[in-house]
């Protein structure tokens, strides 16, 4: 009986070791051989792929899940008979690690949607992402957004959207009852919501209950950065130019502080939500919300004709000869190396960037800025905000946002600005916490700094 | 002594236990003291802890992380022994209440955790609408830095109130009523009863909830992660969460260093206090 037992129990033992290193064998030789094994069978996928429907599957942040996005997609399921299937992530950090686990544990969607520039980079993108650059539809894309989203000399996106600015939203109705003008210089920007404050309505709208949005006053100050001290990318990357050891760039912290100070944001800013600053915005509960345009067609899908209310202006500088917009680079879309369906995945982009695409994207969410694919153009019909920052881009007063003109962000950002605004830290401070974090981001890169 | 079971009953458990366990301990030992993107590692000597120490929201990350386990371990205890001692009472509807006590912890952290947060809004919410109709203005439970980490304490309490009520109310079930009965025929009151036979010998009860808060207290991570993210800014972060926040970052090595720094931590603290506690235990 004893002895039955112990044939049992040995047996059993052994297939539990067995299964365990089944198991790590498995994973281990699909992240080693991803590149070899996902072309073999992109090519298999073609040979049957062409008349049997395919499903790829999409990874997207929420904020990128717009009525457009969703038709180009039903087209491409009706003209390729290739379906996709989306699937919603969080944004800001919290969707950046979500990324980057199924990254690392090879379980990432046939395609993810995710930011292009620094953010990107952070990604270690040669290692996981398809090389497009051989394609011909990226023949259509301009090279300003190639740069954003190539490393060792690869291409690996295609643009989710039409470019975007990082810069000061704001209700035209407050501002015409209470006579106001749009501001040239910071002065004006604060004279202003002073006001607007007296007034009973919020000045600035905070969102702090989404950690990423408190960056925007730093992030859309790089254009005044940059047109005082050219080179601050550069000198960034290289680890000179430090935020504590800038002043221009220290400024960005220092206005997060003194919107802080003044006490201008709704009183519960710091649990408040995007949808929340969002439906403020529209509905005239607040004045400003420094944002991202992506939040346009969010407005018109939820509050309809309010988006015709809303206005943008660049954030203002301490002098009025400086004045223009920080653009945000679209997203980029990348196919996992390891997915099994590369070449419909390619199908996938080669429409998704088509002008057929882009015109049943534009008809039901708008673009947020100028494209950035050879000769499309922003459509006559675009948002009042929209038409307002062109004039910027046609006199050239725009320059992209530094994570799109250097590889490094630190990671801790989102955490110091709200830090900041919540007056827990000065600006000073932050600035020199924000120099620890873009050092240790350096170091991961591989960056040598010493 | 002839042993009651053979060894090898310990095989199944024993690699199991090795598998999940011993091994990535070890390996984490390993890990932290390198520089390593999951897939390739360089070996860096101490450079991880050096780092971690330098973190600036370490210090609050250490006081958060004290003042959240030994409060909400006091709030647990004193509250879970004042509730068991009810509980075992002559009362009406004694199980539904019991049954109502523990419900909380029937509940996932994450559901709890958004359903104060959504609560604790500063206008908005159920608590501060409930005190505007008394006339009293609440405060801004999670936006306002000073008090947010004590809002996230009292979330914590409510939750974990329920299992240190179960475990004391074992503890006294398991008092032999004859020292009540003598307590009685010398003449004590309740508040006697209370203090010289309930209170010392439900000793070890009492002993397994403050192990048991303790521990839990200090690695801490869902709540505080549902209802905050750590924030305002860096107010609300546990060590637990800025170990997330840093493996989140991609910077592994980094957040493997933290978490055998945690391990320590938890080890230095939880160790003394365990024999401390034991120590202290009386016979029945």
């Amino acid at each position: 009986m004893t002895k039955k037992k112990l044939h049992f129990l040995t047996i059993v033992s052994f297939l539990f070791i067995f299964m365990l290193l089944a198991g790590c064998s498995n994973s281990d030789s699909t992240s080693s051989e991803g590149g070899s094994s996902g072309s073999s069978e992109g090519s298999s996928g073609e040979s049957s792929g062409t008349d049997e429907p395919v499903t790829l599957t999409l990874l997207i942040g929420e904020s990128d899940d717009t009525e457009g996005f969703r038709a180009v997609i039903a087209e491409i399921e009706k003209e390729l008979n290739i379906k996709t299937e989306v699937e919603l992530r969080p944004g800001g950090p919290e969707g950046e690690n979500v990324v980057k686990t199924r990254l690392a544990t090879g379980t990432m969607n046939d395609l993810v949607l995710f930011n292009s520039g620094s953010l990107l980079m952070a990604l270690n993108p040669d290692k996981y992402f398809v090389d497009l650059s051989g394609e011909a539809f990226m023949d259509r894309v301009m090279d300003t957004y190639k740069e954003v989203v190539s490393d060792n000399g690869k291409v690996f996106a295609i643009p989710n959207k039409s470019s975007q600015v990082g810069a000061w939203l704001y209700n035209k109705k407050i501002y015409e009852e209470l006579g106001l003008e749009v501001p040239k210089t910071w002065d004006e920007l604060m004279e202003n919501s002073e006001k607007i404050k007296a007034a009973g309505k919020t000045a600035v709208i905070g969102t702090y209950g989404e950690i990423w949005t408190s960056q925007l006053p730093i992030l859309a100050d790089y254009y005044n950065v940059n047109s005082e001290v050219p080179d601050f990318a550069e000198q960034y990357t290289a680890g000179e130019a430090k935020y504590s050891n800038t002043p221009e760039a220290l400024r960005g912290f220092e206005r997060i502080q003194e919107i802080g100070e003044r006490g201008l944001m709704n009183e519960d800013f710091a649990v408040a939500t995007y949808n929340q600053g969002m439906e403020m915005l529209a509905n005239g509960e607040g004045a400003h919300y420094p944002m991202l345009s992506q939040v346009l067609p969010l407005i018109k899908e939820n509050y309809g004709d309010k988006v015709e209310d809303i206005g943008v202006f660049p954030q203002p500088s301490d002098s009025p000869d400086t004045n223009g917009l920080t653009v945000w680079m679209p997203s980029g879309i990348m196919i996992n190396k390891e997915s099994a369906h590369v070449d419909a995945a390619k199908k996938w982009m080669e429409f998704y960037i088509s002008d057929k695409a882009i015109e049943i994207y534009e008809s039901h969410s708008k673009s947020i800025g100028p494209y950035v694919i050879e000769g499309v153009e922003v459509p006559e019909d675009s948002y009042a905000a929209v038409k307002e920052m062109m004039p910027y881009f046609e006199s050239g007063n725009v320059y992209p946002a530094l994570e799109f003109v250097s590889p490094i962000k630190g990671p801790n950002l989102p955490q110091i600005c709200t830090s900041v605004g919540s007056l827990q830290m000065t600006a000073a401070e932050a600035a020199k916490m924000y120099d620890d974090d873009v050092e240790k981001q350096a170091k991961q890169l591989g960056l040598d700094w010493d | 002594m002839k042993q009651m079971y053979p060894y090898y009953f310990l095989i199944p458990a024993g690699i199991i236990y090795s598998v999940f366990f011993l091994v990535p301990t070890a390996m984490s030992f390993f890990y932290s003291m390198t520089w390593w993107t999951l897939d390739d590692w360089e070996f860096i000597g101490f450079e991880n802890f050096v780092q971690f120490f330098q973190e600036p929201s370490l210090r609050i990350g250490f006081r958060n992380t004290l003042v959240f386990a030994f409060t909400s371990m006091g709030g647990k205890a004193v509250l879970g022994l004042l509730l068991a001692t009810f509980l075992t009472t002559k009362i009406r509807n004694k199980d539904l209440l019991r049954s109502v006590v523990f419900f909380p912890a029937l509940l996932s952290t994450i559901a709890v955790g958004y359903t104060f947060k959504s609560m604790m809004h500063p206008t908005n919410g159920l608590i501060n609408s409930a005190l505007s109709k008394l006339g009293i203005t609440g405060p801004n439970w999670l936006g306002n830095p000073d008090i947010a980490l004590f809002s996230v304490i009292l979330t914590e309490i409510w939750k974990g109130v329920g299992i240190a009520t179960v475990i004391f109310i074992a503890g006294i079930m398991a008092i032999p009523k004859d020292y009540y009965e003598a307590l009685k025929i010398d003449g004590g009151n309740s508040w006697q009863s209370f203090f010289h036979i309930t209170l010392p010998l439900s000793r070890p009860a009492l002993n397994t909830v403050i192990i048991l808060a303790l521990i839990g207290g200090l690695r801490n991570f869902d709540l505080v992660w549902a209802m905050t993210g750590g924030g305002p800014g860096f107010s609300t972060d546990l060590l637990a969460s800025i170990v997330y926040k840093q493996y989140a970052s991609g910077f592994f090595g980094l957040a493997t260093a933290g978490n055998v720094l945690m391990f320590i931590f938890v080890a230095l603290i939880a160790f003394p206090i365990f024999k401390f506690l034991n120590r202290k235990e009386v016979d029945l």
